[in-house]
């Protein structure tokens, strides 16, 4: 009892680590596991480390996303031409001494306009999961440890918004909500950000929901009930803490996925709007000058790509590092 | 749970999915009519009004839309003097997109099959890094993006394939595939990465397991191992995650049928929205919603058809 | 296998079934070279048992699962020579592998809750091989597979035939391993602790089964478990194993009344006695089993043992045959019956009873 009061993520590493060792190398479990107790197995993903180590793509993703987050802080400071600005005689031109990116179909820097949309692209990303991980993250807490009445009510309620494709039900409360022409760019963003986020609340409530279900059956926290602490409060020290990087690893996937849904929103015209650059709203709108003007579509593309791929790979690490069990989406 | 009671929840989730779509007039900003038919006369407006039901409480609206959609009425598209039904589009439409799912998601499984299978089998080697990486980075390409840069290479550039448009299949067999090669792929490229790297690890956990060895032992080939021994338990989890995948798969139609101007309900959708066909719009989003509800439900069904162990007896 | 392959000099169907010689068998990892088997010899005639007992980590397992060439090339090495029927097969690829597999020599395992497929019916898990090596058709691999369960003792056979495993008791379902294993009338069985994962009452029942079928079969079988009272009344031979060395071996009788190694000794104490009187201590061996990355230069059981001397640590003792007993080997500096461990053993049992003394007085409140 008392050596298990410890709910450091850390132990469960190494205990599911030593179990999950067994059956990783046939028939030798039995000899290799008695002679080096923790051993690491074989990678098991190939991607990043099992062990959850940062390694050389890890510091590359966080090199990549410190820079973006860096660039869409400062575009105001930097020596960047206005993302609004038309060069007339320069419309649709590709890369060249004074615009590195080249320019869209008015003339506008393309460099400028994919410094200045990562600032939307970002917002509608991290806001869209933070939406989701308060309400989403909060539901799944308390459900997963109090259960009984509370989980049978919100669970099922849950459930159902994922009865809809997400980027449907983005679609639709975006396209609704925004639906009159004067919308100011400001609120459309709080639009599209609030419609992404409802999308993400059951899946960061259903994560969040069965970690923290694992967790509060621990004897740490059976331990911290029969002293007497108060609900809240074990819920809040003891077992929030363990189920966060569960929620985190997902979030980083969400904040890929919600940069892309916005993409995805203006193919269909309901995510930024124009004159105003988005990520998603650049490479929507540069498909109109596929072939005069390719670069457009192949810049924006490849720095969304690389974005995504580096959240994705930190969601990844993450989720090694604390052992976090996929699945059960 | 017994058939009955997934009919039951199929029918649940059929009003819930439906009751949401009606709730997005209700939440419009302003007058629905204002936003239909904006150059409307204040008589045609009436006439709008009566026609939606608009002056009734929301719960008889509900009634009244959902009695006519069952019966095939999907409301209408309005203009300023007229209207026209939307079942009529619909009719062409759905199937359209229904075999854009069906062919990316074959061709999805046809190359995740045999990739996740051989990755497993040769579990850390060149071929297994490889492709689990690329798979990785695969998951990464937004599918807007993806549709644009396949046309530009492969149908601008190259000019291998036709880089937009719709022919049935019964019009021009050979056409028809020419343009459904680039939106398939779109759609199928991430879904194969999804399925893969899924496939891969549930592999890699059943050839550790002891019938494998047991198969091996009595002389099995490795084919059959592979294919017969260790193929059949991870493809329940490959069907499940399949049914799930589903969902992001008509919000990938939907995109990739705007960019490559094909004739489904992503299009209908799209210019439902462009002109403001609010009616239209909610007549969409719920028959692609039901749809999704009722793949899910096959899936659900067929799912409990192939695994022998009887529902929860699953170990992993 | 065929008369042709046999080396010149043996005549098939005479000599050891099984010889092994000097086999080693290597892991990496990431601390170094696991040694899991080291030199191991011994050799089994056609239709006898022996008996592989040691603990968890003595690498018994491992070495049976190098004889059936089952572990994974990628990474274990092997060395030294598997010969059966007269060719050294320690160097074949999975494919001339496939060829034994099932015909020649078959696996029992541990659980077999997890050696059946469990999406497989269990007729389809027998048939398959009958039809791959006996080129049966469907109909006659079905009436043998029947066949085959019934003689493993299973119930309604022809009714159990299309039943998946989750619909079998662990008894049961072991009875099928048996029987898959059985199909293809294999000359050597290997059973891995067969009956470890089931119901005491079972475990008889399985091996009495094992040994039935093997005297009907004429098959050769190495039974490998951690309890010496499993192969005590089945074996032909035992060889004890700890850290990857056989550390004794004889025929089981011999074994029995003249045990040499203390390891054994300490095995035999771990068994459940019948005729002891009810609560007595079963005896656990203390300690930790042995360190196979870098071992250190002594003998391994040396740490655990309660007669070892310095010399034990400083020097690792080789495997030698008893005196005027070449069946009978075993690798100890101080067998049990020596002088010196004769004198620690009455001055253990000597401290014993005082201590025994001592605990009760104190029950007494002196």
């Amino acid at each position: 009892m008392t050596e298990h009061v410890d709910p450091d993520p850390e132990h469960t590493e190494a205990e599911t680590r030593g179990v999950g060792l067994a059956p990783s190398v046939i028939g030798t479990a039995e000899a290799v596991g008695v002679a080096i107790g923790d051993t690491v197995p074989e990678d098991p993903e190939g991607k990043p480390d099992a062990k959850g180590k940062i390694g050389i793509g890890g510091w590359l993703a966080i090199s990549w996303l410190g820079l973006i987050v860096a660039l869409a802080l400062l575009a105001p400071v930097l020596p960047l031409h206005d993302p609004l600005e038309q060069f007339s005689g320069l419309a649709s031109s590709g890369p060249q001494t004074g615009h590195p990116l080249g320019t869209d179909a008015l003339g506008r820097d393309m460099l400028s306009r994919v410094i200045w949309g990562s600032r939307a692209s970002l917002a509608i990303g991290l806001g869209a999961i933070t939406f989701g991980m308060l309400i989403g993250g909060f539901l799944g807490l308390v459900t997963g440890f109090f259960k009984g009445r509370v989980d049978a009510i919100v669970t099922p309620l849950m459930s159902l918004l994922l009865a809809i494709p997400q980027f449907v039900l983005a679609l639709s409360l975006v396209t609704v909500l925004a639906a009159s022409a004067d919308v100011s760019d400001t609120r459309r963003i709080l639009v599209v950000i609030l419609g992404l986020g409802i999308t993400t609340i059951p899946i960061l409530g259903r994560i969040t929901r069965a970690n923290t279900f694992s967790w509060s059956e621990r004897e740490f926290v059976t331990a911290a009930e029969a002293v007497g602490a108060r609900k809240g409060r074990i819920m809040i020290r003891s077992v929030l803490p363990n189920v966060f990087p569960a929620m985190l690893s997902i979030a980083m996937l969400g904040v890929g996925l919600a940069m892309i849904a916005e993409g995805g929103l203006s193919v269909f015209g309901v995510g930024v709007q124009l004159p105003q650059p988005s990520w998603g709203n650049i490479i929507a709108e540069g498909r109109n000058q596929l072939r005069r003007a390719p670069h457009i579509v192949i810049f924006t593309s490849v720095v969304l790509f690389l974005t995504v791929l580096a959240l994705n790979f930190l969601g990844d690490v993450i989720s090694k590092r604390f052992d976090v069990r996929e699945g059960q989406l | 749970m017994g058939l009955l009671r997934r009919l039951l929840q199929l029918i649940v989730t059929v009003v819930a999915v439906t009751f949401f779509s009606a709730l997005l007039l209700q939440l419009l900003p302003g007058d629905p009519v204002e936003v239909l038919a904006p150059f409307s006369s204040e008589e045609q407006r009436d006439v709008i009004r009566e026609d939606l039901g608009l002056d009734d409480p929301f719960v008889v609206r509900y009634a009244g839309w959902l009695g006519g959609f069952v019966t095939g009425d999907m409301g209408n598209y309005y203009t300023v003097s007229s209207k026209r039904p939307v079942s009529d589009r619909v009719a062409d439409a759905l199937p359209i997109s229904l075999q854009l799912m069906i062919y990316s998601q074959l061709i999805s499984l046809a190359f995740a099959i045999p990739v996740g299978v051989y990755a497993a089998a040769r579990k850390g080697r060149i071929f297994d890094k490889f492709s689990n990486a690329t798979a990785f980075a695969m998951l990464a390409i937004p599918n807007f993006a993806l549709a644009l840069l396949l046309q530009y290479f492969l149908g601008v550039k190259w000019q291998l394939f036709p880089t937009s448009g719709y022919t049935k299949i019964t019009e021009d067999p050979s056409m028809h595939f020419q343009q459904m090669v680039l939106p398939c792929v779109t759609l199928a490229v991430g879904q194969f990465a999804v399925y893969m790297r899924l496939l891969r690890s549930d592999m890699i956990a059943t050839l550790q397991q002891d019938f494998i060895l047991l198969a091996k032992s009595k002389g099995m080939s490795s084919r059959r191992i592979l294919f017969r021994h260790a193929l059949r338990p991870s493809s329940l989890t490959l069907l499940t995650v399949a049914g799930l995948s589903v969902g992001t798969l008509i919000g990938g139609a939907l995109i990739v049928e705007v960019l490559f101007q094909i004739p489904g309900m992503g299009l209908m959708l799209a210019e439902a929205i462009a002109t403001r066909q609010m009616v239209a719009f909610q007549s969409l989003i719920a028959i692609v919603a039901i749809l999704y509800v009722l793949v899910n439900f096959g899936v659900d069904l067929l799912y409990s058809a192939l695994d022998p162990r009887i529902r929860h007896d699953r170990t992993r | 296998m065929t008369s042709e392959e046999t080396p010149v000099g043996t005549l098939p169907g005479t000599g050891a079934l099984l010889d092994v010689r000097d086999l080693s068998t290597k892991f990496d990892s990431p601390r170094g070279a696991v040694r899991a088997v080291s030199n191991v010899s011994l050799s089994l005639e056609r239709g006898q048992t022996l008996g592989i007992v040691g603990e968890s980590g003595s690498g018994k397992s491992v070495l049976s699962r190098t004889i059936m060439g089952l572990l994974p090339r990628s990474t274990a090495s092997v060395t030294g020579e598997i010969i059966f029927e007269g060719e050294d097969i320690s160097g074949f690829s999975d494919d001339q592998y496939r060829q034994f597999w099932g015909t020649e020599m078959a696996m029992i395992f541990q659980d077999p809750m997890t050696a059946l497929n469990p999406v497989m019916k269990i007729g389809k898990q027998i048939t398959e091989s009958l039809r791959r090596h006996m080129g049966m058709d469907r109909t006659t691999a079905h009436d043998t597979a029947v066949e085959l369960l019934r003689s493993v003792r299973i119930p309604e056979p022809a009714k159990r035939f299309d039943v998946y495993p989750h619909q079998l008791s662990g008894g049961m379902r072991q009875r099928v391993v048996i029987a898959v294993a059985l199909a293809c009338g294999p000359r050597l069985l290997l059973a891995d602790e067969p009956t470890t994962a089931l119901d005491v009452t079972i475990q008889a029942q399985i091996l009495d089964l094992l040994e039935d079928q093997q005297r009907e079969r004429y098959m050769a079988m190495i039974l490998v478990t951690h309890d010496l009272g499993v192969v005590a009344g089945r074996a032909h031979k035992i060889a004890v194993m700890y850290a990857g060395r056989i550390v004794e071996s004889a025929p089981t009788r011999k074994l029995f009344a003249d045990m040499k190694m203390p390891y054994t000794e300490a095995l035999m104490s771990a068994i459940p006695r019948l005729d002891a009187p009810p609560h007595t201590k079963l005896s656990a061996i203390r300690g930790r089993p042995p360190q196979l990355v870098n071992p250190g230069p002594g003998c391994a059981f040396a740490p655990r043992c309660p007669y070892a001397r310095d010399l034990c640590s400083e020097e690792r003792p080789v495997l030698r045959p008893v005196e005027d007993d070449p069946d009978h080997l075993f690798a100890c500096h101080y067998p049990v019956d020596s002088a010196e461990s004769i004198e620690i053993k009455d001055h253990l049992r000597a401290e014993q009873m005082v201590a025994e003394a001592a605990g009760g007085g104190d029950s007494d409140g002196w």
